[in-house]
């Protein structure tokens, strides 16, 4: 086990040190010249442009700004923004609150819900699991974007139960946390249903049943605690998912967050802005995957002996 | 029997889809582009089935129409990953240890990273466009091509009829195209099937965030796009198109699943 958490702290590093060689590459590879990108539409004198070839370090062969590049993204500097006159990390810290907001009630909602399915759908009748998981492929099918207008649609300018743009309330957190919820409970559903209905042919649940315990009590106690992992392993996926839900998701509820952030730089060729969300998310990735494993060594005393 | 009416429904969805996309004018009279402005913002009716949009344009041809653009960057990007994937896969299988660790250590890299954002950054790179979409999808979706047909070519090359074939003298290139690749198909086209879907979602709303095929071209995210200032009093400009994404996606699943069963059903 240890050695496992060891190849997959290294697997981490290495996934981070390709995010960061990708997004230099893209820097590099974008049509025309680097400080041309930078200037954008504005006209400058030549001594302002003399003046960023010097602060972005481009007079220098491509080795060494590849290494000050690494350098600064190690030290946390993901550079400027083209467009909003502050830096990346900044942008993507004062934009960080109502994502997370977000993703964490759409992450919890999904997680209930799933757990419920789950436990309801496991091992029933012919037509409740007909019915469950016909709804889960339409779960599948449905682009969160169009689910997104399709809840707007319904919920906020037909019936007007909810607003339809803003983030400053509670309800209007609603209908986007659906949104970004659905592909997860429909993903964590068909997962933990699957695992749900291996537990329950193990010895230890006959066990259990024999000792007289209710069929919810079995379930509960018993078979729902192996179901979970699989869910859990799932979790650092899940939040490169939330990302890019959240694209649409905030642009369809006229709401603030990351996805809005890299919306807009998309749009304006901001390409640091991109290239920091993704270097966040995939931070973000490794670390939850790490924790993890480490969260397993916690849970299941048999795997600190395998080591 | 349930399921055989379901992947029967499917199958019927995805002959009229591909109609539409082949031949549109033998489902519809009109074009797609004809506006009538005193006949803006109507809602479904028998002369407009699906109502019309701002600017008159009567919705059900606008679908019809737009099937085939809309289908053409989900299968574009499942192809050229197919292409891309199957070449990585032989590489990393046949070409060597070193070979194989780079191949699958980069595989691995792009798998790690957030799937749409790692498409939006091509685009924010490349610009919009249904070429680039194809080239932003094709990206993310290749890995996973390339595991399977390793996985594939692994197990297939120590088996008997391979030893046989070389054995027999054959070249190692004609081993690897009549024996190993037709074998390892059968699994590659059921998850090509699934991840056509996928990647339909994906084009889709790569469109409708304004970054696919531009307006007034009637692919289906482009619609949504279009009709976004709309939606609070024309419903149906904000329905039908996702629909018509949503049944796609759905009968894809359902056909590629059923697949999925059956060459599962073949090799256990």
């Amino acid at each position: 086990m240890i050695r496992r958490i060891l190849t997959r702290i290294g697997t981490s590093v290495l996934v981070l040190w390709g995010a960061v060689t990708v997004s230099f590459t893209a820097l590099h590879l974008t049509p025309g010249n680097v400080v041309d990108v930078l200037i954008g539409s504005s006209i400058v004198t030549p001594e302002v442009r003399a003046q960023i070839i010097a602060d972005y370090g481009l007079d220098a062969p491509l080795p060494v700004q590849y290494a000050t590049y690494l350098g600064r993204v190690l030290r946390g500097d993901l550079g400027q923004s083209y467009q909003l006159h502050e830096s990346v990390a900044t942008a993507i810290g004062t934009q960080l609150g109502p994502s997370i907001q977000l993703a964490g009630a759409a992450l919890l909602v999904a997680v209930v819900a799933a757990t419920t399915l789950a436990l309801l759908t496991a091992r029933r009748k012919r037509w409740i699991r007909g019915l469950s998981s016909g709804l889960e492929l339409i779960g599948v099918s449905i682009p969160t974007f169009w689910a997104a207008i399709l809840l707007l649609t319904v919920f906020s300018f037909q019936l007007g139960w909810f607003p339809a743009v803003g983030d400053d309330s509670g309800s209007s957190l609603v209908l986007p946390v659906i949104a970004v919820a659905i592909p997860i409970t429909t993903m964590l559903t068909q997962l933990m249903r699957e695992s749900l209905e291996l537990t329950l042919e193990e010895p230890f649940v006959l066990t259990a049943r024999s000792r007289g315990m209710s069929d919810l009590g079995v379930r509960l106690r018993h078979a729902l605690r192996h179901a979970l992992v699989p869910a859990v392993t799932l979790l650092g996926w899940v939040i490169g998912l939330m990302v890019g839900s959240m694209v649409a998701v905030e642009q369809i509820f006229s709401r603030q967050g990351i996805g809005q952030l890299t919306l807009t730089a998309v749009s304006g060729k901001d390409l640091p802005v991109v290239m920091g969300v993704v270097l966040v998310t995939a931070l973000l990735y490794v670390v939850v995957n790490i924790l993890i494993d480490l969260l397993y060594l916690v849970i299941d005393p048999r795997l600190r002996s395998a080591a | 029997m349930k399921a055989r009416v379901g992947v029967g429904a499917a199958s019927v969805t995805l002959a009229l889809i591909t109609l539409a996309a082949l031949a549109p004018a033998l489902l519809v009279d009109g074009t797609p582009d004809q506006a009538d402005a005193l006949a803006a913002l109507e809602g479904p009716s028998a002369d407009h089935l699906f109502g019309t949009d701002a600017n008159g344009r009567d919705v059900f041809t606008r679908i019809v129409y737009g099937a085939a653009p809309s289908l053409l960057a989900g299968l574009g990007a499942t192809a050229l990953a197919v292409a891309v994937g199957t070449a990585l896969g032989l590489l990393a299988a046949l070409g060597g240890r070193a070979l194989d660790e780079i191949v699958m250590r980069l595989v691995e890299v792009v798998l790690a990273l957030p799937t749409l954002l790692l498409a939006l950054l091509v685009i924010t790179i490349t610009g919009p466009g249904t070429v680039n979409v194809i080239l932003a999808i094709a990206l993310y979706t290749a890995p996973s091509y390339a595991r399977l047909v390793r996985a594939q070519t692994m197990v297939i090359r120590r088996a008997g009829f391979v030893e046989a074939a070389t054995s027999l003298g054959l070249g190692q290139g004609r081993i690897i195209l009549r024996h190993v690749l037709p074998n390892a198909f059968a699994p590659l086209l059921v998850l090509a099937t699934i991840e056509v879907g996928t990647a339909l979602v994906a084009a889709a709303s790569l469109s409708y965030l304004g970054l696919g095929p531009q307006p007034p071209a009637p692919e289906w995210g482009a619609m949504l796009s279009g009709g976004r200032d709309y939606f609070s009093v024309a419903w149906w400009i904000a329905i039908f198109p996702g629909v018509a994404i949503t049944l796609t996606v759905l009968s894809i699943t359902v056909v590629g699943r059923h697949l999925q069963r059956l060459v599962e059903g073949r090799t256990s």
